[in-house]
């Protein structure tokens, strides 16, 4: 178990980056800590396999450093890191059993054979496939190999993280739910540092402590799903999480007001004068339809009116900064 | 649905029973029909029953050929499977230089056989033959002509020259399926290379490599072209394989009952071979999954 240190990391994949944008990873500093359950969410390609292929040590970042306990591992090879991974595709060794599957890891680190008996059976009972230990791992099903997947990763007992990249993609709707308790009561148990990749934000918000969003290549927010389903950093959070997403709406803010098409909505705190583009986000379990004539006008499909309720509205204003080529996104606040 | 019934619908299926009686059904029957009768000329037949097949099978001359059939099929397959497999591991996964390999593996599979027959007796000669003459002035006794050691090695050396590229293209294709997530584990479970070839790039090229391994066995038993071309069949009977002695005996000898019985015969051990290994095979695929 380590606590996990990323140092001004970035990569590319090519050889020769010219701007921000042939990064598939933006610099990045962030700590992972010892013990912490992560999810890392974002939508597909926006970098969170390069990132966690970096930590395990299958890419070799293009700048930056890693450090596992503070001890620099950035060129260390994946065997040295003692990581577990489990894959998107369940990998198992076809014709081995699933003991020899489980064995596998310490057997090539050249353990002895009752230290290796003993191990396999304690994991065996922890991912609950005591009985089908001598069946060969072909013939399992998909969820059974995913579990074997991750039992030999927890096999060794000094692992440092245990990282998971999209593994319940091929997993049964009713299977991924148990599967998820599982990785959380062993998380508990155990507790190893764990982080997890996902573009599903239910499966990020029910499993991590912690869920740290990603968007075109860098970290945009890192909280609890709590946090970021009630103060999203960035745009990006606000319609990501959340089903449907945040609505987002143009507006003019004046002190405690916001004016929306006209219609002058009442916010919950004044707020400093903001410039350039300003959106609110409101939240649609926030909002209610009334007959008054507070709030928004508006029509639907079937021609009736909405209104947002003032008590939730967050501000965003997207602002040129100056620090940065790219848009900044700030949230104003008093 | 009402099936309106319409006998003239029979006629649509008429040109392919034509084609197929043509093609396959009634030169076989022929083939039958020459195996159990007898002639002394003049188109003129009577009927021997199953002399043929007895004398057939209690010939030294087919238990020789047998023999030597089953050697060299043996010989073949053990050289060109691991072979095959060996070029297959060491070709570029992707790139320029794994389209290059690809089409330099696919050429000799692209040369006709007499062809390649034609350029192995050229390139094999003491006379005029870059491999026979360089050989003969290394001091090597080398004559594909006198020499049967020397006729072996060529056959199967230009048998191997031919085919080991299609069981190393069948080979790299199952190397191709396999994902990266399993190399990416397997370093993560510190494997060695050994144990990634055992335990990964092997179970999933069993597929294609059972194909291959049918293949290379099959027209490795019914070879007749390449060492006909080389060799024909000598020196004395050294390379008479299954194939060459049959047609010695049908077009050379004219012996058309007993050819025609040695060719059903010959039928019926590789389709008994291969149905044999076949099934095997898919049992060991079975049990495996259990």
């Amino acid at each position: 178990m380590a606590k996990i240190t990323l140092d001004n990391l970035a990569h590319s994949y090519l050889p020769n980056p010219m701007g921000e944008d042939d990064y598939a990873l933006k610099a990045l500093n962030h700590v992972w800590a010892d013990g912490e359950a992560y999810a890392l969410l974002g939508a597909s390609g926006c970098g969170k396999s390069t990132l966690l292929n970096i930590i395990s040590g299958l890419l070799h970042p293009s700048q930056g450093r890693i450090l596992f306990n503070d001890h620099d591992v950035t060129n260390a090879p994946t065997a040295q890191r003692n990581i577990a991974q489990v894959f998107q595709f369940p990998v198992v060794y076809d014709t081995m059993t699933v003991r020899d599957n489980l064995a596998f890891p310490l057997r090539n680190r050249g353990a002895e054979a009752t230290y290796i008996a003993d191990r396999v059976q304690k994991i065996a009972r922890m991912i609950g496939m005591e009985t089908e230990l001598d069946k060969k791992a072909r013939g399992l099903t998909a969820d059974a190999k995913q579990k074997i997947s991750l039992g030999r990763g927890m096999v060794r007992e000094d692992v440092n993280a245990l990282l998971f990249d999209e593994p319940l993609t091929v997993i049964d709707p009713h299977m991924k739910w148990e599967l998820r308790t599982q990785l959380k009561s062993l998380h508990h148990e155990f507790g190893h540092t764990m982080i997890y990749v996902t573009h599903d934000q239910t499966e990020a918000l029910t499993f991590a402590d912690k869920v740290v969003v990603m968007y075109d290549g860098g970290v945009v927010q890192v909280g609890t799903p709590q946090e970021l389903f009630e103060r999203p950093a960035h745009t990006f959070v606000g319609y990501f999480i959340g089903s449907p997403g945040m609505n987002l709406l143009d507006a003019r803010v004046n002190g405690n007001m916001a004016v929306i098409d006209g219609a002058e909505i009442p916010l919950g705190a004044g707020y400093k004068p903001v410039s350039g583009k300003v959106q609110i986000g409101v939240r649609p379990e926030f909002t209610h339809l009334t007959n008054g004539n507070d709030g928004l006008e508006s029509k639907c499909a079937g021609s009736r009116t909405w209104a947002a309720t003032k008590s939730c509205a967050r501000i965003f204003s997207e602002m040129k900064s100056t620090s940065s080529p790219k848009k900044a996104l700030k949230l104003a606040q008093i | 649905m009402e099936k309106t019934v319409n006998q003239k619908a029979w006629f649509l299926i008429l040109p392919v029973l034509i084609l197929v009686a043509f093609s396959a059904v009634i030169p076989l029957m022929t083939v039958v029909n020459y195996s159990v009768q007898d002639t002394f000329g003049n188109n003129k037949f009577f009927w021997a029953g199953l002399e043929w097949f007895e004398e057939l099978l209690h010939s030294d001359r087919i238990h020789d050929a047998l023999g030597r059939q089953i050697i060299f099929s043996a010989i073949i397959l053990a050289i060109e499977v691991p072979l095959g497999v060996f070029v297959a591991l060491n070709m570029p996964k992707k790139g320029f230089w794994a389209s290059v390999c690809l089409v330099l593996m696919s050429l000799p599979l692209l040369i006709p056989w007499n062809v390649v027959g034609t350029i192995w007796q050229v390139f094999g000669r003491v006379d005029i033959g870059l491999l026979g003459y360089a050989l003969d002035k290394a001091g090597v006794s080398y004559n594909y002509t006198q020499d049967s050691v020397a006729a072996w090695v060529t056959v199967i050396v230009m048998d191997v020259w031919h085919w080991t590229s299609l069981v190393a293209l069948l080979a790299y294709a199952g190397l191709q399926s396999i994902p990266d997530a399993y190399y990416q584990a397997a370093k993560i479970d510190q494997a060695n290379r050994w144990k990634v070839f055992r335990f990964i790039e092997l179970p999933k090229m069993q597929g294609v490599l059972m194909i291959a391994i049918l293949l290379r066995f099959m027209d490795s038993f019914m070879i007749y072209t390449e060492p006909f071309v080389v060799t024909g069949g000598g020196p004395g009977n050294a390379t008479t394989f299954l194939s060459i002695d049959l047609v010695k005996m049908a077009l050379g000898q004219f012996d058309l009952g007993p050819a025609a019985a040695f060719s059903i015969m010959y039928y019926l051990v590789i389709l008994l071979i291969s149905w044999v290994f076949y099934t095997v095979m898919t049992n060991l695929d079975k049990r495996d999954g259990v």
